[in-house]
């Protein structure tokens, strides 16, 4: 590495910090959105009426079966065409939000279709209603089934919110490119490589503690 | 019929973009098998220091984002004087790594999940510990990994629109230069379509793969 790599880091650490912060935020606030609304949408998807089903099946192979790096773009640069202005946060959380929730609900529902059907028909016969059934027999053992899959979707997430660099948010990654070709440094790579090293194996051992704890009843 | 006519005189340039999308794309995943299944049995059965380097391997490659490993690759060595001409190259290596990184995870566990006393019955038998790998322990792996593989595969090609922040020429790049210079959305489109049909095709080979693979189950 260069003379004063600290002294460059040090400098450079607010910018980059930014970035981080960035990241982060898009990160939680794509998840909590994501969660609840995969799961309503698998519950439709599994238990729903056929319309609902024929267009899940659109939705879900449209948003699994192209990039989402395309997807971006084609919101980004698409929209402003039809003369729909709207807030680039706004945009960028909503394409991350329907495309997750296109893989997300698809794991959700695997889980919910996997349960039993005779326990469907045990809580009619203890007089259940439907969403009774669903909230508090089949969701219950659904979320435990599904925990693996879902975590490795989140960091999956968290390392996909790096492609918000490309149409010119600025995330982690776009803080440290414009360092780097600012610079002709590599330093600031290193240091965001390290910050997503360190974030994914933080999320990675969190979810392996939580997945120990839960899978105690499966 | 305008649109139509204006699809027809951009579809030669998206069509040059999407070869070399293919072309990336069979690059990056020619080696990835091979390689995986190497890598899986050092790590499960090689010496020490090895699967030391190759634990920090896959830790790190699947840790950090696609894009900022491309980058790295990209912008960044140039500045440390490695500088690669052929950009081409240099983004099928990192494709290939990134993707045999999980490819390698995934074979080690199929690798694991192979019951001892499988290696037991072999030494019984009198095979060498090469022959019990090769003919024995790597078939049944194969088929217990590759439905997960066969997934990485699907999403190596969408990987490829990443290939677009190198200018090099592909799909994605086409779509966006363009959607640029004419001011109209139909590029993207067309783009999005023929991930879509490429995705879909892959989706129904590997369907066919993998029910030829478990016809034994």
């Amino acid at each position: 590495m260069a003379a004063g790599f600290w002294d460059y880091i040090v400098e450079s650490m607010p910018s980059i910090l930014e970035g981080l912060v960035y990241s982060v935020k898009l990160f939680f606030l794509v998840g909590i959105i994501t969660l609840p609304l995969s799961m309503l949408v698998a519950v439709a998807a599994a238990r729903g009426p056929k319309w609902f089903k024929g267009i899940y099946k659109v939705y879900s192979w449209l948003f699994q079966g192209s990039p989402l790096m395309l997807q971006l773009y084609l919101a980004y640069y698409g929209l402003p065409f039809f003369d729909v202005i709207l807030p680039v946060d706004f945009v960028v959380i909503t394409v991350f939000v329907l495309c997750f929730t296109a893989y997300q609900s698809e794991i959700f529902r695997g889980g919910i279709i996997s349960t039993d059907i005779g326990q469907y028909e045990a809580c009619q016969v203890l007089g259940m209603t439907k969403v009774q059934t669903m909230l508090r027999v089949v969701i219950p053992q659904t979320v435990r089934k599904v925990l693996p899959s879902t975590c490795s979707q989140a960091i999956v997430l968290f390392k996909d919110t790096s492609l918000v660099a490309t149409i010119g948010v600025g995330d982690l990654l776009r803080s440290a490119r414009a360092l780097v070709i600012r610079d002709l440094r590599i330093d600031a790579f290193v240091v965001v490589l390290v910050i997503y090293l360190i974030i994914s194996s933080i999320l990675v051992a969190i979810f392996n503690k939580m997945e120990k704890k839960y899978s105690i009843y499966v | 019929m305008e649109l139509f006519n204006y699809i027809l005189t951009i579809m030669p340039m998206m069509l040059t973009g999407l070869v070399t999308t293919l072309h990336m794309y069979f690059w990056s995943a020619i080696f990835v098998i091979p390689l995986a299944i190497f890598f899986a049995f050092l790590k499960v059965s090689g010496p020490r220091p090895i699967r030391w380097i190759l634990n920090v391997y896959t830790w790190a490659w699947r840790g950090t984002p696609l894009l900022l490993q491309l980058m790295v690759a990209i912008f960044g060595l140039p500045t440390i004087g490695i500088n690669i001409s052929n950009k081409f190259a240099v983004a099928a290596v990192v494709f290939c790594l990134n993707n045999t990184a999980y490819v390698t995870e995934i074979m080690r566990s199929a690798i694991e999940s192979v019951d001892k006393g499988q290696y037991e019955a072999c030494q019984v038998l009198g095979f060498s510990r090469v022959w019990t790998i090769l003919r024995v322990i790597i078939p049944q792996s194969i088929r217990i990994a590759l439905p997960p593989t066969c997934s990485m595969m699907i999403n190596l090609i969408k990987d490829m629109a990443l290939v677009n922040i190198i200018s090099l020429m592909d799909l994605t790049r086409s779509a966006y230069i363009i959607s640029n210079r004419d001011s109209t959305i139909s590029p993207y489109v067309i783009a999005f379509i023929m991930f879509l049909l490429i995705t879909s095709v892959l989706i129904k080979l590997f369907g066919v793969l993998e029910k030829r693979a478990m016809r034994y189950d």
